[in-house]
C-alpha cells in the first residue's frame, strides 16, 4: 500500500489514486512521423528503479500529480504538480 | 532418457526407490551455442524442447539466472482455456488446448492435466451479448462452448451465490475442456525432455548484457562468463524490457504484478474453474484441496515481487460476495509474479530491431495455458527467421502498423488490461 503525499490533501492512501503511466513522454510534433508517434504511444523505458509517473488523486482534489516512485521498493522520493521538474535520485542510490 | 511407467515404479520400489536420478542435466555454460536462450521458464524451456525435437537443432543453451520453475511458470494459478475474442487467438489457445492434452503421453511426466471446464459468469445482459459473440467465434473455428444458465450454475458450482446482492449472476458460458495443470511439473517436463535431447540447462545464470557487432547480437554477458551465440531468445516474463535495454532498444511493455492466494485445503468442494465477470475474480480447487484464487493487477508499474494491499483487500471482497463461504477459509499463502503487460494486452513473439536476436514475451497474466504453443511457434521463428502462421500476429510490428490485437478494447493503457 502507497501513502502519496498530495500537495494539496495532505497523504493519502493510494486507493484514492488512479495511476496513469510514464510521465517522462513528450508527444512528437505533429508532423514527426509514422515512427516518432508509435514510439510515444507504445514503446516505454519501463525501468526497474526511479520511475518519474502519473497519479490522479481521483477521489480528492482530482488534480493530477507528478510523483517518483521507485519500481522495485515502492519508495516515494517526490510528489509534485504536472509541470514541476522533480529531482530523481542517483540511478545507484537504490535498488 | 529413462522412461517413467508403472513397470517402472514397481521395479524401483524393489530396490527401495535407490535408483531414480535426477529428471534433467544441470549443466555448466559452454563458451558458444547455435542458440542461446535466456529464461528458464515455461516458454523458454518448451522452445529449447520443440527447437531440439522438430528442427535438430540442439546446440542449444537456456540460461536462468535463479532455479527453473521458480518464474511465472510456478506462480501462476494454473487455468488452461481456449475461450478468447479474436479468431487468431482462438486459433493460437486452442492449439495449446491440444498440446495440454497429449502432453504427459508426449512428455512421459504427470503433469495431472486436469479438465475440469471453466465458466465465466456474467450479470447483465451486455455481458452475456458480448460473450455471446465471443462463444460464436469460438464455434466457428470448432472449439467448444456452452451457454449455461442460472440453475446450471447452481448445479456446477453450488458455493457461488448466485443472487449476491452486489453482481446477481445471470449466467455463464462453459468450456468443458479447460481446467487447469501442475504448473511445476510443467516446467520439470519440458526440461527433462530438452535436456534428453542434449539441450544445456543452466541455473544460477543471470545475463547482465548483450554483445552487438553492429545490428547483430553475437551473445551474452552472463555472471557465469561471456557466451558466444549465432541466435539469442529473450524468453524471461516480466524482465523482458529490461533485456531489451541491455541489447539496445524498448519495448511496449510496461511491468506490473499479479498476486494470487490459496486457502487451507478442504474437501473437494468446487469442481470447475470460475471465473466472476463483474468483479474480477477466479478461483479454482487444487488436487490438494485449497481454494487457488486471484483478481487483477495492482495497478501501477513494479517489479517487486510480492503484491501490495490494496489489491489484496478488492481480490478478498470479490471473492466473499461471489462465494461467500471463502470468508470461513484462512488463506495460507499469498505471492505475486512480476509480468510483461503489453501495451495490447496480447504477446509480442517476434524478430526484434536487432538481428539475430528474437523475443518471446508480453504475455500479461495469460501465458501459462499457451506454454505449448508458444513453444511450437518460438521455435518455429528462431530456427526457420519465418513467423509461424499461428503465431504471426503476435510480431512487434504490429504496434507500429496499426494492427494491434484488440480482444479486450483496452487501448494502450496497461494497466487497464
Ligand atoms: C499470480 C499469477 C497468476 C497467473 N495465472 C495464470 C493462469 O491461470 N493461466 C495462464 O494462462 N497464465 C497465468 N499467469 C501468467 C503466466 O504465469 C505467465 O504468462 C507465464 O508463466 C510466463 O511465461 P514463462 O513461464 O516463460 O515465465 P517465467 O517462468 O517467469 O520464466 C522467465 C524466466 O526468466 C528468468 N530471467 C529473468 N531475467 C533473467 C536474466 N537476466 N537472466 C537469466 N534469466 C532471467 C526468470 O528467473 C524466470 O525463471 C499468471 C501469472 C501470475 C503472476
Ligand atoms: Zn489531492
Amino acid at each position: 500500500m502507497l501513502r502519496i503525499a498530495c500537495p494539496h490533501c495532505g497523504p493519502r492512501d493510494d486507493v484514492e489514486f488512479r495511476y496513469r503511466g510514464d510521465a517522462t513522454l513528450a508527444r512528437p510534433a505533429a508532423d514527426a512521423g509514422v515512427d516518432a508517434f508509435a514510439s510515444y504511444v507504445f514503446e516505454r523505458d519501463n525501468p526497474a528503479g526511479w520511475h518519474v509517473e502519473w497519479w490522479q488523486h481521483v477521489q480528492g482534489c482530482r488534480r493530477v500529480l507528478k510523483v517518483v516512485r521507485h519500481t522495485l521498493t515502492h519508495e516515494i522520493a517526490a510528489v509534485g504538480e504536472a509541470n514541476d521538474e522533480l529531482r530523481i535520485p542517483d540511478a545507484g542510490a537504490k535498488s | 532418457m529413462d522412461l517413467y511407467s508403472g513397470w517402472r515404479l514397481a521395479k524401483e520400489a524393489l530396490g527401495g526407490h535407490l535408483g531414480w536420478k535426477p529428471a534433467w542435466r544441470d549443466a555448466a555454460p559452454k563458451a558458444q551455442y547455435q542458440v542461446v536462450i535466456v529464461g528458464g521458464g515455461g516458454h523458454g524451456l518448451a522452445t529449447a524442447y520443440r527447437l531440439a525435437k522438430e528442427y535438430g537443432v540442439t546446440d542449444v543453451a537456456v540460461l536462468e539466472k535463479g532455479a527453473i520453475g521458480l518464474g511465472n511458470v510456478g506462480r501462476n494459478t494454473t487455468i488452461i482455456r481456449s475461450n478468447y475474442f479474436s479468431s487468431e487467438n482462438v486459433r493460437f489457445y486452442e492449439t495449446s488446448l491440444k498440446l495440454w492434452e497429449r502432453f504427459e503421453q508426449e512428455m512421459n511426466f504427470n503433469a495431472m492435466v486436469s479438465q475440469r471446464g471453466t465458466i465465466n459468469l456474467y450479470h447483465t445482459d451486455g455481458q452475456r451479448d458480448l460473450f455471446a459473440r465471443r462463444a460464436n467465434t469460438m464455434r466457428l473455428e470448432g472449439v467448444d462452448v456452452e451457454h449455461v444458465d442460472k440453475a446450471g450454475v447452481k448445479m456446477l458450482a453450488p458455493l457461488v451465490d448466485v443472487e449476491n446482492g452486489r453482481y446477481p449472476v445471470l449466467g455463464g458460458f462453459l468450456q468443458k475442456r479447460g481446467g487447469t495443470v501442475r504448473h511445476d511439473a510443467v516446467a520439470w517436463g519440458y526440461a527433462r525432455a530438452a535436456s534428453a535431447r542434449g539441450v544445456d540447462i543452466v541455473q544460477q545464470c543471470e545475463v547482465t548484457g548483450v554483445r552487438r557487432e553492429g545490428a547483430r547480437a553475437v551473445g551474452v554477458e552472463t555472471t557465469r562468463g561471456f557466451i558466444a551465440a549465432d541466435k539469442i531468445l529473450f524468453a524471461v516474463a516480466g524482465h523482458s524490457s529490461r533485456l531489451a535495454a541491455m541489447a539496445g532498444f524498448r519495448l511496449p511493455i510496461e511491468t506490473h504484478v499479479l498476486q494470487a492466494f490459496v486457502t487451507e485445503s478442504i474437501k473437494p468442494t468446487l469442481d470447475c474453474v470460475v471465473t466472476y465477470g463483474a468483479g474480477h475474480f477466479y478461483v479454482s480447487q487444487s488436487d490438494k484441496g485449497g481454494l487457488v484464487f486471484g483478481g487483477a493487477i495492482d495497478g501501477c508499474n513494479t517489479y517487486a515481487q510480492r503484491g501490495g494491499f490494496t489489491m489484496q483487500e478488492e481480490v478478498m471482497a470479490a471473492g466473499a460476495t461471489l462465494m461467500p463461504a471463502l470468508s470461513r477459509l484462512r488463506v495460507l499463502r499469498q505471492w505475486g509474479g512480476v509480468m510483461d503487460m503489453s501495451m495490447d494486452g496480447n504477446p509480442i513473439i517476434s524478430r526484434t530491431p536487432v538481428e539475430n536476436l528474437f523475443v518471446n514475451g508480453g504475455w500479461c497474466y495469460g501465458g501459462f495455458k499457451a506454454i505449448p504453443a508458444g513453444g511450437v511457434v518460438t521455435a518455429h521463428l528462431v530456427a526457420t527467421g519465418k513467423p509461424h502462421p499461428l503465431g504471426a500476429h503476435f510480431g512487434l510490428d504490429r504496434f507500429r502498423e496499426g494492427r494491434t490485437i484488440d480482444e479486450r478494447g483496452v487501448g494502450p493503457s496497461p494497466w487497464a488490461h
